[in-house]
This record gives structure tokens, sequence and C-alpha cells, in this order.
């Protein structure tokens, strides 16, 4: 655990954190959504475009060779973050949306009119829509694992669900309303024994979980730099090599080529066959940056630092008279560090407005899961998410914050 | 009648004599509670703006030349924001409409309540406000060259 002066330290690294709104202190606790960046991060930005700036993979010259070197070393560490088998597996996208966009729409050969794709009641909307498209366009099903009132995958109808036309399960590391962390290993062992295949949302996991590709054994896993301390408009697909090699491309041109001519196309081999275009190389480059202040400081720390936050947290914000928290209030092992709730029946717009006016950063409305909004009957929920360099006296500020609220809404 | 003008005026007054946003959050959320409850009929899919946080609907009828306009909304603020416009905006020629801009939300200190983020839809009211008075204002125009030809 960390002692006050070693989290002072740590947000001594972010600058944004001396910022003001509206005269106040910036109290930033909309993480779930974005991280901030350290100055390392910001430092290697500015390095990239000083110092290293060029095209990657193509060019003969010291500038390319230095960004190709410098983009293969960033996919190296996250190999070693996520500890998969090898470098190829993993594909670097814009970020976990595109990650889960481009599995949908390179496995839609395998599915026919008739099979099932399973996701949760839980999901981010962005591992909703492309499988119902998918399934629009393939007729195939798409079945829901119900969750229970604390957030949980109702696992026994999960069972009922998954069948030998299941082609893929696709669910959440890490539910980014609840905060739940679900039972991947036991969703993907199950899975695999129907022969489906399993993709992990993972959006809102790495630097809050030890990840390890290998000893999860699941097929595809998708998560962005930018809710870990990264940059923005990346992020990667790891997909186990002999399932990359057997589906097509998703985007094609550039990088991904191997020979053209007008009869026939042939493709690069792993990792480039999924990589079309001109990469986001700044932001892969910067990445490295973000995942050594990670394992600096330690994930498991983080995690358990967080633990502590977010158990406070729900303490103190369960003391207010007409709050509503939604999700796991007591096992902690069980929750990442997201607070959802509702404030008197008040609408979260309102509230999260009165907190934007005391410097308070949080995240407002339907948070991007719908469904899971109508499964406990509201029309937004107020999220706060938190981060290493939180505090307890910041949660205290947002009590009070919500206190305040509270005072000035509910005088009509 | 009031012009836009004078109306514009007399907000600006008005929330310049409250000293904390505090004052001007409350005065705004009571403005909303000038607005009549509306029935489900009123917050109709036609009526609504969508903001992917809170909604609006918003309706406006044509009397004797001049634009009424009501709303309704499920968040207090905003709720008060489309009262404050529909204040400032019910009642004028739809001409005044066309050629105003809503500089006086800036100088009130709401600026945050137009930026055209998703969330609350107010720079969509004030926009379909805009589309209203056009609207309205070409009606006005074809009739009245209808009665010049007969």
């Amino acid at each position: 655990m960390f002692s006050e002066k070693e989290i002072r330290k740590i947000r001594n690294k972010f600058p944004i954190l001396k910022e003001k709104v509206y005269s106040n202190p910036l109290i930033y606790i909309d993480n779930a959504a974005t991280t901030q960046k350290p100055i390392e991060v910001i430092r290697a930005s500015q390095e990239y475009y000083s110092r290293i700036n060029a095209n990657v993979h193509r060019g003969l010259h010291y500038l390319s060779q230095k960004t190709t070197i410098q983009v293969e070393n960033t996919r190296e560490k996250i190999q070693k973050f996520i500890h998969a088998k090898y470098s190829s597996e993993i594909i670097f996208t814009k970020g976990t949306t595109e990650s889960i966009n481009l599995v949908a729409s390179s496995i839609s050969f395998l599915i026919d009119k008739g099979d099932e794709i399973i996701i949760s009641c839980s999901e981010h909307h962005s591992n909703i829509v492309p499988w119902q498209i998918i399934c629009e366009k393939k007729g195939a099903i798409l079945k829901i694992i119900p969750i229970y009132e604390n957030g949980s995958l109702n696992l026994e109808k999960f069972e009922l669900l998954i069948s030998k036309r299941t082609r893929i399960v696709s669910i959440c590391h890490i539910s980014n309303v609840l905060g739940i962390i679900n039972p991947i290993k036991n969703i993907i062992d199950k899975s695999h024994k129907y022969g489906a295949l399993v993709l992990i949302d993972g959006a809102q996991a790495p630097s809050n979980i030890d990840l390890n590709m290998q000893d999860l054994n699941t097929d595809f896993y998708v998560f962005s730099a930018h809710k870990m301390y990264g940059p923005t408009g990346i992020g990667i697909l790891y997909g186990k090599k002999e399932i990359l090699e057997n589906i097509p491309p998703y985007q094609f041109g550039g990088e991904m080529i191997k020979n053209v001519s007008f009869k026939k196309t042939s493709y690069s081999d792993l990792p480039f066959k999924f990589e079309a275009g001109t990469p986001n190389i700044e932001g892969i480059i910067v990445w490295n940056s973000a995942i050594d202040f990670v394992r600096k400081i330690g994930v498991s720390k983080i995690k358990s630092y967080k633990e502590k936050l977010v158990s406070y947290a729900i303490e103190r914000l369960n003391t207010i008279d007409g709050i509503e928290l939604y999700g796991e209030k007591k096992d902690f092992s069980k929750k990442s560090s997201i607070v959802s709730f509702n404030l008197n029946k008040l609408h979260c717009f309102d509230v999260g407005s009165i907190l934007d006016r005391l410097g308070i950063s949080v995240r407002t409305g339907h948070l991007c899961a719908q469904p899971l909004m109508n499964f406990f009957k509201v029309s937004g929920m107020v999220r706060a998410s938190f981060s290493i360099y939180n505090t307890i006296s910041e949660i205290d500020c947002l009590f009070k914050g919500l206190l305040k609220a509270k005072k000035l809404l509910l005088k009509n | 009648m009031i012009s836009l003008r004078k109306k514009e005026e007399t907000i600006k007054k008005e929330f310049n004599q409250l000293n904390s946003w505090e004052e001007k959050y409350e005065y705004l959320i009571d403005l909303g509670g000038n607005l009549s409850k509306k029935s489900d009929e009123f917050r109709s899919d036609k009526r609504l703006i969508h903001g992917c946080q809170s909604r609006i609907w918003l309706d406006a009828e044509i009397k004797e030349s001049r634009i009424f306009f009501d709303a309704d909304g499920d968040a207090l603020l905003p709720r008060g924001m489309a009262a404050l416009m529909i204040y400032v905006y019910s009642g004028v020629f739809p001409f005044e409409i066309i050629y105003s801009n809503a500089n006086f939300i800036y100088e009130i200190g709401f600026q945050t309540f137009l930026s055209p983020i998703r969330a609350n839809g107010m720079f969509l009211f004030l926009k379909k406000i805009k589309f209203y008075a056009m609207a309205f204002n070409t009606k006005i125009s074809i009739e009245l060259n209808n009665k010049k030809r007969k």
C-alpha cells in the first residue's frame, strides 16, 4: 500500500492535476473514460515529434528505421505485459472498439444462419452493436447472459444459453458501469468445450489486473492505451496466432499488402496482415512509456490502492440519505475502482453539472450501456472512477459535492 | 409585446444581480419550474430533441405573426435553460429570432450549456428555435404575397 507521500509523488507526475476548474482544484474521477497522462508519457510524445517522426516499416532511411524499431519494441513490450506467446499476436488498432469490430468482421465468414453469439447484459455498446449487426446480416441469434442485482453474471443461465451452435462468446473483463470483474477464465473454458471462440473486452482491465493471455487461453483480448495512462487513438487486438492466420483481413491497403497486381493481391504475414494504412506511430511509441509507468508502480499495487479508494468511496457515499449505489458493495476483490450511483432520483445530468462547477469531473448518462440502464430501470447514472493519483480527501470532496448538489437541486 | 432585444436585456439584468453560480443555478431551476407540467402526448418523439443524457421537448406555434414556444425537460438545469429561452424567444416576430444571436446566454455565464456537446441537447434546442423561426417567417411571407395578389 502507498503512503500519502508516495501518492503525492505520483500525483506530481501528472501536470494536469494542478489545473483549476472554476477556481477549484481539479478532482479528476472519470478514469474509466480515460486516465490522465504522466510526465513520462507527455515527454515521450514531444520527443517523438521533435526527434523521431517518420513513416514506419517502409523507408530505409535512418528515421524510418528508428520509428520501426520503436514501434516493434512497443509490440514486444505489450506481448510481455500481457504474457502473449508471440509478438505477432499483438495487432495495433485505433482502440478497443475497432478491435471488436475487426474481430466481428473477420470471423463473420464462420457464422451461418441459426448460429449463436453470446454477450452479457452489462456490455458496453461497442461490445453489443458489432455482434448485433453480424447477427442481422447472417441471420444468427444474439443471446444475452443475464446478471444479478450486484452486477455479477448469472453463470447458470450462461450454461443454459451456450450450445454447439455458439460461434463466439464476447464478454467484458470488467464492467464499465459497475466495475464488476467477471470470472472470464471460467467462461473461456466453458465456451471452448462447445467449440466457441471467446473475445474478452478488456477496456477497463490493464493496469487493474495482471493479464496473462496464455493462462487465460482466450482467443481474443482487446484494450486501449488511453485508459492505462497512454495516448488516445491506439489500442490492440490480441489474437491467438493460429486463429489470426486463418481469418481474413479487416481493411485493405498499405502495410498489409505483400503483392498487388490487377489480377490478384496477397497479404503480409502477421501482425501486418491486420494493420492496413499508416498506423498511429506516435501513439504506439508513446504507449511504451505508459506501460513502463504502470510496470514501475506494479499492477497489483495499483489494484490494492484502488481497492482502498473504492471501498472508502462506497462506505462514505452510502451514508448519504437517498443515494442509490449500483452493483457490488461488499466484495471489493470482485470490483475495480468504479462506483455508479443516482442521488435522490435527481437526474444524473443535474448532479454531474453541480459537481462540475465544484471542479469534480465525473461521467454521467447511460455510460454507453443502455441495456444495463434498462436493467436498473434508470435513464442514466453518475459514475465516479478512481485512479492511482486519486486520494481519500478527493473522495471526501465528492461526498461534500453530492451534499451540495442535493441542497441546490432538491429545493424545488 | 416586448421586443426580443428588451427581453435579453431584462434577463441579463436579472442574472447580473446574482453574485454566485449557485444563485444563478437556483434561479435557472426556478425558471424551469414556471414551465407547465406536460402530458405524455406533449413528450412525443416529434418534439423531442435528442441529447444523449437529458431530454427536452420543444413545440412552436404562430399567432398573429408572432411565434410562441413551449417546452419540457426531464432534468432541472436544461429545463430551466429551456424556460429561459422560451421567455426570450416567445411572442416576438420570427425575423427577430432569425437576426438574433444567443450572446446573452454567454453574457449571463451559461455558455457551457451551448457547447455542441451531445450531453444536454441545448445547442440543438437553440438551432430548432431558429429553424421554427425561419419556417414561420417563410409562411408569413408567402401569406403576405398571396394577399397582395388578391
